[in-house]
């Protein structure tokens, strides 16, 4: 350790003002603070200060994505081996998957990380760390067979037009990732929707048992059919779908690791309840709505079953929850919330264009959020004035 | 109003090295110093050079846009030096304590039969004035105004803070005498906000002329900007004064003696404090002979204050004026080798993202590491649950930042001071500086007003 810190400390001169290399001085401070938190002291104001940093932040929710990325690996596996019909164990799954998963996450982050360190270092500030989790979010909600180089594309596009030309972390008005998703939805779209793309290897029909359907729940819904099955045409339980073994995108189809996340992420602080309790209270109210509507079998779907399928769960733990797009009062939460809820239901089954529906809720709640921000502030500016007027007129 | 009004919001920082109630006599401080430093946007004038000779009570400098404050002398003795800083600006005055004190002599009397001018003019005369400060702004008081109401915090909330109600213990009279004083200075009422958790103090729970508010919860709840706030809201317009409980015993015994008698008790506290005690001294006292072999080798930073308000001092630096602790923590300027990432038993955080929340009794021995690095506003809602007042702390701050005197006020900037947004200060994983800040914010509002 004590080498490490020295091999910095000689390296570190070169970096600063007057250095040779002190161009790239963004880039040596970003790894240096990844090995070591800094030794400033406090200035000006407190003295001490809460040990909590954004790297810290940044690291728990990726732990706490960690549950979905596993399952889904798992699944990826899973579902191959369901559509080959070849025998298989919990570990060739997992494998499997990780073989295919994995170097989507290396290109989501180098692509990513690449742009940031760029951008960084042409501001002259220092790397911010929200990359971190965006990087970890791409890979768990495209389909496992999107080329590489379509992920990094999306990627850098999602960090510079979603992120980087507002202003970098903390000025975005859209979630970067969703950014990422609708890019790729709209750019490359064979690749991203229809019957064959969630189930690993079934678009190149290799060695594939004759007449198995890769559809997710969602496009079965969506063509209209009452019961839904697997590829081999059994039929999927609700337990199947609240524990995931179907097919979608890689983190999404696992309500259950979804909910050890949520719980994480609630308990440590890092995402709020208000805003995930909403986003699930407003689809399910939708889905009883339609319910009571119901003029077609999409309709039809239980409420609650509507939580489970699709990507709405993993939307409404990692990606309302996301701090910098959603509401930041306390008040407007809840608000932005159930309207997300609300409307990912409602795309979802009303629009024939969009099996899902939850990122463009997300996306265009994030758009309203600062509007809902405003009417809250403003009801307490309201209610401020008026209490001086009383007191006014009390004399 | 008997009812307790129970603060929610806020947070209590388990800091190890809180001081025992045990009286401990020092030596006598040789060297005293008044600082215009502690007083926010003064600018001072001097009345005396090095060399001269003082009286307690003898005015050392008068506030340039207000002549009839002054800031006296609490020591007799002579003025050794005179430190500057940047641009020659005022330090410190530092004065060097005769063995016995002698006094300059002021008006004696029962306030409740004088007249406000006879008490204002005693209190600017003596230079106890400054210990009145104001709400708006948190600046000392203007003598020209008559204020819509008096608060004192009789209790102080912010970690290690001294328990009031050991510090007045005895000080009946002069706490009453204080009292009438300042009643004879406000057209409304003397609000005396008690901590309801523990059984108060008679010297506060018998003073008279007085409304006694009862309060319970956890830091800030002692702030008397947090008490306004839920007995009384600041509108625009509207000024309220307030003063802490030992100076208002200094104006009794002005009143009682007619003299300037700056003694008071202090807590010295803090981590790297061996024995973290009680001590008697007079304000403005140099901190060496309390600190001598109380303190841990190592680089320390010593706090007039506490960690949240206080500010950085020497080792033989001067108590402030507004100050009756001393925290002493030590200076973290080390690298922390993964740091955020590892489980972090020995870390506190309000949040639970450090295993240390496995253990909820422990006290912690934190240093003044920023502990991460400047960052945008990120996360929201952490600012809220530490800022127990019906105002959008994070709203106001963008506000100040875009210097938008329309929306400042209407968001609030009257009701606070930099000392209610500490707490937020402290949690801020952006690093942000908050007191800094909500500062200027006051200090825009100051120049647009007046």
């Amino acid at each position: 350790m004590k080498a490490l810190r020295k091999l910095l400390d000689k390296l570190k001169p070169q970096f600063q003002k007057g250095g040779k290399l002190e161009k790239l001085h963004s880039t040596f401070d970003a790894f240096e603070t990844f090995l070591y938190v800094p030794n400033k002291v406090t200035k000006t104001g407190t003295h001490i200060r809460d040990y909590m940093d954004m790297k810290r932040t940044m690291a728990i929710v990726v732990f706490a994505m960690l549950p979905a990325l596993i399952f889904g690996m798992w699944n990826v596996g899973f579902q191959h081996f369901l559509a080959t019909g070849e025998e298989s164990d919990i570990l060739i799954n997992f494998l499997y998957g990780f073989k295919q998963v994995f170097p989507i996450i290396v290109v989501s982050y180098v692509s990513g990380l690449a742009v940031e360190f760029i951008f960084a270092q042409i501001r002259g500030h220092d790397v911010n760390e929200g990359f971190l989790v965006t990087g970890m979010l791409i890979p768990l909600i495209v389909p496992v067979d999107v080329p590489l180089w379509m992920v990094a594309v999306a990627t850098v596009f999602a960090v510079i037009i979603g992120k980087e030309v507002f202003g970098g972390t903390g000025m975005n008005i859209l979630n970067p990732a969703l950014t990422a998703r609708v890019f790729l939805f709209f750019a490359y779209p064979s690749e991203m929707t229809g019957t064959k793309v969630w189930v690993e290897g079934l678009k190149y029909g290799k060695d594939i048992i004759n007449g198995f359907s890769g559809e997710t729940i969602l496009s079965q819904a969506a063509a209209g059919n009452t019961g839904f099955v697997n590829g081999t045409g059994e039929a999927y339980t609700v337990q199947d779908m609240f524990f995931g073994f179907i097919p979608g995108s890689i983190g999404e189809t696992s309500t259950l690791a979804i909910l050890v996340g949520a719980a994480i992420l609630i308990y440590t602080g890092l995402g709020s309840w208000k805003i995930i309790f909403s986003v699930f209270f407003g689809g399910y109210f939708m889905g009883l709505v339609l319910n009571l509507f119901a003029v077609n079998p999409f309709m039809e779907i239980p409420a609650l079953q509507q939580l489970f399928i699709g990507g709405f769960a993993f939307g409404a733990v990692f990606m309302a929850t996301d701090p910098v797009t959603a509401a930041q009062t306390e008040k407007g939460k809840f608000i932005y919330g159930f309207l997300t809820g609300l409307l990912a239901i409602l795309i979802r089954v009303l629009n024939p264009a969009y099996p899902e529906g939850v990122m463009m809720a997300i996306l265009l709640m994030n758009v309203f959020a600062p509007l809902i921000d405003h009417y809250v502030i403003e009801a307490n500016i309201k209610k401020r004035l008026s209490r001086a007027e009383d007191k006014y007129l009390e004399k | 109003m008997s009812e307790v009004i129970k603060i929610r919001r806020g947070l209590d920082i388990k800091l190890a090295g809180k001081a025992e109630k045990i009286f401990m006599r020092a030596e006598p401080s040789e060297y005293y110093a008044v600082k215009p430093v502690d007083f926010h946007n003064l600018i001072p004038k001097l009345t005396v050079k090095a060399d001269n000779i003082v009286k307690a009570g003898t005015p050392l400098f008068y506030d340039k846009y207000c002549p009839e404050i002054l800031f006296t002398s609490p020591v007799s003795g002579k003025v050794i030096a005179i430190n500057r800083g940047e641009r020659r600006r005022i330090l410190e005055v530092v004065i060097k304590a005769d063995p016995e004190i002698q006094y300059e002599s002021f008006s004696i009397g029962e306030p409740s039969k004088m007249s406000t001018g006879e008490v204002k003019e005693n209190l600017l005369k003596s230079g106890l004035w400054p210990m009145i400060r104001q709400r708006p702004y948190d600046i000392i008081a203007n003598p020209e105004e008559k204020p819509k109401a008096i608060h004192i915090s009789a209790f102080n909330t912010a970690p290690l803070a001294p328990d009031y109600d050991f510090t007045v213990k005895g000080c009946e009279v002069e706490f009453q005498k204080g009292i009438d004083a300042l009643f004879k200075l406000t057209y409304g009422k003397i609000h005396l906000n008690i901590n309801y958790e523990y059984p108060a103090s008679q010297v506060f729970t018998k003073a008279q002329n007085v409304q006694i508010n009862k309060f319970s919860g956890p830091h800030p709840a002692g702030n008397v900007g947090v008490q306004i706030h839920n007995i009384d809201p600041l509108n625009k317009g509207d000024l309220v004064w307030y003063i802490s409980p030992q100076d208002v015993i200094i104006i009794g015994r002005l009143f009682d003696k007619g003299i300037y008698d700056a003694s008071k008790v202090i807590a010295l506290t803090g981590s790297e404090v061996l024995k973290p005690r009680y001590y008697k001294l007079i304000g403005g006292a140099s901190i060496r002979n309390v600190l001598d072999n109380n303190v841990s080798e190592g680089i320390n930073r010593y706090i007039s204050g506490n960690v949240l308000t206080g500010t950085k001092i020497h080792a033989d630096g001067y108590l402030g004026y507004y100050d009756s602790q001393i925290t002493v923590i030590p200076e973290g300027d080390h690298y922390d080798f993964l740091g955020w990432a590892l489980p972090g038993f020995e870390k506190y955080s309000a949040s639970r993202a450090f295993w240390s929340w496995f253990l909820p009794n422990k006290m912690y021995r934190m240093d003044t590491n920023l502990n991460g690095g400047l960052r945008a506003f990120v996360l929201t809602g952490q600012y809220e649950k530490v800022f127990p007042m019906d105002i959008y702390p994070v709203q106001l701050i963008k506000a100040v930042i875009i210097e938008d005197i329309d929306q400042m006020e209407k968001l609030g900037i009257y009701e606070v001071a930099p000392e209610d947004f500490a707490l937020c200060e402290f949690v801020c994983t952006s690093k942000k500086d908050v007191q800094a800040i909500i500062r200027k914010g006051l200090d825009l509002m100051i120049k647009e007003m007046l």
